[in-house]
């Protein structure tokens, strides 16, 4: 299995997403630059954490319009996993992959800490290695993570087991105290959490390496086994 | 001071023109008969940015020669953008500390964003990648509404540039007094890692070489950005505000990852960051270095504005922006690299042989100046120095004992005292964890860097007593130098080398000058005695509040190595059960303490006394036991003393409590700052062990898991608090300073 690990100008979490991917999980992985990419030999299509294009006009929005979206918008229609994490959870939803907006956090504050997080579905592509309600421990490191959406939205990503992750303890202001959601056909998943950050317990938690391994079990159950 | 027009070189001399810019008659002379002519409006304005104090050290060149600066591990010492140690596998550290106090006093927001950008490309245009920040940060006392919005705004331009360059903020110190109210001081610090033939140099070789230009263009920010620094901060210094530059962190970011791919291509000479005096000073430093000349189209510069100048251009202090020398044919290589992360690169002149500096725009000459004259022959200012007049009647003051009566409530206080209280508010607000190698972040007393790929890790940690150095200079810097090795060896890391951030008064003043003289002193004597050679630094001078210098500053950012990511030890106890000793024995210390300053409200008397040699066996003792994995847990004992040390060493593991036993006067025994001393907690087991490897050490008490911290003393109980409850009061002082009313 092979990820794009996609770079934009401003991402900084690029790095730490290919680090978690390739030397921890052990998975073929690419660092791909925004501009030169052909995404179609990948399995999987990652959006790392940072300030693509300095957070200007607003975070991810910049982004969200480039060419290398056409391609992703495609690739999400096709059914290929992609995980979008804090900035690149933002590009999701201006690039009208996810459902919903990003605001300032409730207290205008930048926060960086540990937050412990309740695992809400585990029927996706993404936390099938997770039990159902679990508690897992991932950072957070964001200004503009306060989940927001209108009712009517809310209520389909409820009915539709949309909402993956959300915070024990809501540190940001975000509606329900949602910290991740997916999309309706469940192959993009966004969250403000970082699980890359999580994959070493010498850094404070592992919690996050499941996830990854959730990725590549349900691709070589799909794509392997069937071969 | 802003003067942007053409004013004749008979003008300039007739009114004295250039004594607004800075110079000094002398200095004026002096660059007459460099030139043997008068200089014109935009060499005047070059000679007084590189003959500012924050260029040439003009001042402070006569004390920094007295740093020991060598060591074998040193790689690069003074000189360059930053220091170099090697970590040996062929790779090496590099870091450097900077203030940006004067900015930051009437620009808190931009001034520290802007302190943070800086440092970052003094390391990485070393060839470094930036892997750490820290910041060491002094404000007034949180009683008035402008304190409250300087901090708070300091805090926030730290976070708003260092979180989007992805560089974590991983430490650093603040501290609170009344002597910083109107002249905050930020000090940035970055550490970076290189392998050792990566490592670039500032130079201008190679005749006929071109000289590139990289980064943001040109604006009219920040204009003698180096000579507001060298000045007093006027009670009307908000109209300095021009002078404050404006930071860019998207830029940053992608300058640095530019940086680092261009200095894998053999057709790059040198690189620079233009830093204080913008294109003056990284241009004619690199000829300068290299012993070469450099030539300069000024209308080849990249500009934001309309119609600048000749002197706005070469004294404007826009930020990311950098110079290059590039072999020549081989411009365009280089231009690709940051045409490919939407950046500018341009070439703008030439290295030659002759060695003066020459600008030309639109045709004409503008400056033509021998290169030497700028970088190497900045005057050097002998001042006078004198004994502090407080200092003798401080030294004559017997060691007393400030009177405690209900020694809970003035732990309870101490705890709450903003210098003591938890800073997670300001780091909470970093982000310390991006490049995930956070292996401890900030909260301890030396944060600790995974270097991936290898079973290393680096310690690092910026301390720096003030109160101390103000009651006794040499004695305190002594101490300054000692806490920080000391706040290292706690971590486990051997400590390797230090970057000094020396804020002072004006030195103009005999007494100021003292306290700079004596205070290097006794950081050089604790540099060579602990071995840890100092690298890199920076002198912010003129540093006053009301007319009224600043207590002497001079902070010590120092970095370690663990050989071995298992000898990294946390600060905090670990396990109930673990028995608790004291490392070294305590007396009368009182003198610029927290507990004086609580019941006195003032500082006097003598600083805490050290003996070096003792300190460095307790160092190396300390050390030994962690690598021999004995010791659970190591903190070292400074503001507020013992008691405060145990506290501290409860607030992160949850329900642990503690359970002493202590002898002597009471109020000595719980709040003396007596140095040299450690608290240590060691496994059941280990113990005949770890008094094997180490002397002075006295058992204390245990760690118990009844959340309570209980301390008894000559046997009768005189603390029993809730940890809980304890933990509460020291995490919420600063938040409820904040919030509270002026």
């Amino acid at each position: 299995m092979r990820f794009a690990v996609i770079m934009f100008p401003g991402s900084n979490c690029d790095y730490d997403m290919y680090y978690a991917v390739k030397e921890i999980l052990g998975k073929d992985a690419d660092l791909v630059w925004y501009e030169n990419s052909n995404l179609s030999t990948y399995d999987a299509i990652l959006l790392p954490g940072g300030f693509s294009y300095g957070d200007y006009l607003r975070p991810g929005a910049v982004a969200a319009a480039s060419k290398v979206m056409n391609q992703i918008k495609e690739h999400a229609a096709k059914g290929k996993p992609i995980l979008g994490v804090c900035n690149g959870f933002q590009v999701l939803t201006e690039a009208g992959l996810l459902p919903g907006a990003l605001l300032r956090n409730q207290n205008l504050s930048f926060m960086c800490h540990y937050e412990s997080l309740y695992v809400e579905s585990d029927q996706t592509l993404f936390t099938s290695e997770y039990n159902p309600g679990e508690v897992v421990r991932f950072p957070i490191a964001h200004g503009e993570g306060n989940y927001f959406c209108d009712n009517n939205t809310l209520q389909s990503l409820k009915a539709n087991n949309q909402i993956v992750f959300t915070y024990q303890q809501n540190p940001n202001g975000s509606v329900e105290d949602i910290a991740g959601i997916i999309n309706e056909s469940g192959n993009v998943l966004g969250m403000m959490p970082h699980p890359e950050r999580a994959v070493e317990a010498m850094l404070g938690s592992d919690d996050g390496l499941r996830l990854f391994k959730s990725l590549v079990r349900n691709w070589r159950e799909t794509y392997v086994a069937n071969a | 001071m802003l003067l942007t027009h053409e004013i004749s070189p008979e003008i300039i001399e007739k009114d004295a023109i250039y004594r607004d810019m800075g110079l000094s008659d002398e200095e004026f002379q002096l660059v007459k008969s460099i030139l043997n002519r008068r200089p014109n409006f935009t060499e005047t304005g070059i000679f007084s940015v590189m003959w500012s104090e924050h260029c040439s050290y003009k001042t402070s060149k006569p004390l920094l020669k007295k740093f020991p600066t060598k060591a074998p591990q040193v790689l690069q010492g003074p000189g360059e953008g930053a220091g170099v140690i090697d970590i040996g596998d062929n790779q090496a550290v590099v870091f450097k500390i900077e203030s940006h106090n004067h900015p930051s006093a009437v620009e808190p927001y931009q001034g520290a964003a802007t302190g943070v950008g800086g440092i970052i490309r003094d390391v990485f245009s070393m060839g470094a990648r930036p892997i750490a920040l820290l910041n060491s940060l002094r404000f007034g006392n949180m009683t008035t509404d402008h304190v409250k919005y300087l901090f708070s705004e300091v805090v926030n331009g730290i976070a708003g540039y260092g979180n989007c360059v992805g560089v974590p903020t991983v430490g650093g110190e603040v501290q609170f007094d009344d002597c910083y109210e109107d002249n905050p001081l930020v000090n940035a610090m970055c550490v970076g890692l290189i392998n050792h033939d990566e490592i670039q140099k500032g130079i201008a070789e190679g005749i006929g070489n071109t000289v590139l230009y990289a980064g943001a263009p040109t604006g009219r920010d920040g204009i003698h950005g180096a000579t507001f620094a060298s000045g007093d901060l006027g009670e009307d210094a908000t109209k300095d505000r021009p002078a404050v530059q404006v930071g860019d962190p998207f830029m940053e970011k992608l300058l640095i990852e530019a940086c680092l791919e261009v200095i894998h291509s053999d057709a790059l000479v040198g690189m620079q960051d233009m830093g204080a005096a913008g294109l003056t000073s990284s241009a004619s430093e690199m000829a300068s270095k290299a012993g070469t000349g450099l030539e300069m189209d000024l209308d080849l510069v990249p500009q934001r504005e309309q119609k600048m100048s000749a002197y706005e251009l070469m004294l404007s202090e826009s930020q990311e922006r950098m110079l290059l020398v590039v072999k020549k044919g081989r411009e365009q290589e280089i231009i690709e690299v940051f045409q490919k992360y939407g950046l500018q690169a341009v070439a703008v002149g030439s290295v030659i042989q002759e060695k003066v500096f020459r600008i030309k725009q639109h045709g004409t000459i503008m400056a033509n100046i021998p290169v030497d004259a700028l970088a190497e022959e900045a005057p050097v200012n002998h001042l006078p120095s004198q004994e502090a007049y407080y200092y003798k009647t401080f030294q004559q003051m017997e060691n007393t004992t400030p009177l405690v009566e209900d020694h809970a409530d003035v732990l309870k206080q101490l705890l709450q005292q903003p210098t003591i209280a938890s800073k997670e508010w300001v780091y909470d607000q970093y982000d310390s964890m991006v490049q995930t190698n956070t292996v401890v972040s900030p909260g301890s007393d030396a944060a600790v860097i995974r270097i991936k790929g290898t079973n290393k890790a680096l310690a690092m940690t910026t301390d720096c007593n003030s109160r101390y150095i103000y009651l006794d200079p040499e004695t305190g810097g002594k101490i300054a130098v000692a806490e920080a090795a000391r706040n290292i060896i706690c971590s486990g890391a051997k400590p390797l080398g230090l970057t000094d951030g020396l804020n002072f008064g004006n030195p103009t003043n005999p007494e100021v000058f003292w306290q700079m003289e004596k205070s290097i002193e006794g950081m050089s004597a604790a540099c060579t005695v602990l071995d840890t050679p100092v690298i890199s630094g920076n002198v912010s001078l003129y540093n006053q509040s009301k007319g009224k210098a600043i207590f002497p500053t001079p902070v010590v950012g120092m970095v370690g190595l663990h050989e071995s990511l298992e000898h990294i030890t946390p600060n905090h106890f670990q396990a109930a059960g673990d028995t608790i000793y004291v490392i070294g024995d305590t007396d009368k210390a009182f003198g610029g303490s927290e507990v004086q300053n609580l019941i006195l409200g003032k500082y006097e008397g003598k600083a805490p006394s050290i003996n070096l040699q003792l300190e460095r066996k307790r160092q190396q003792q300390v050390l030994t036991a962690i690598h021999h994995g004995v010791i659970s847990s190591a903190h070292d004992l400074a503001e507020g003393g013992l008691a405060v040390g145990l506290a501290e060493s409860l607030f992160q593991v949850a329900n642990l409590g503690a359970s002493i036993q202590l002898t002597g006067e009471p109020t000595v025994a719980l709040f003396s700052e007596t140095q040299s001393r450690f608290i240590v907690t060691v496994k059941k087991g280990k113990e005949a062990r770890f008094l094997e490897l180490v002397e002075d050490a006295y058992e204390i008490g245990k760690v118990t898991n009844d959340q309570t911290l209980s301390i008894g003393v000559n046997g009768s109980n005189i603390i029993k608090e809730d940890v809980h409850q304890l933990r509460e009061l020291w995490k919420g002082a600063i938040p409820c300073l904040l919030k509270s009313r002026a």
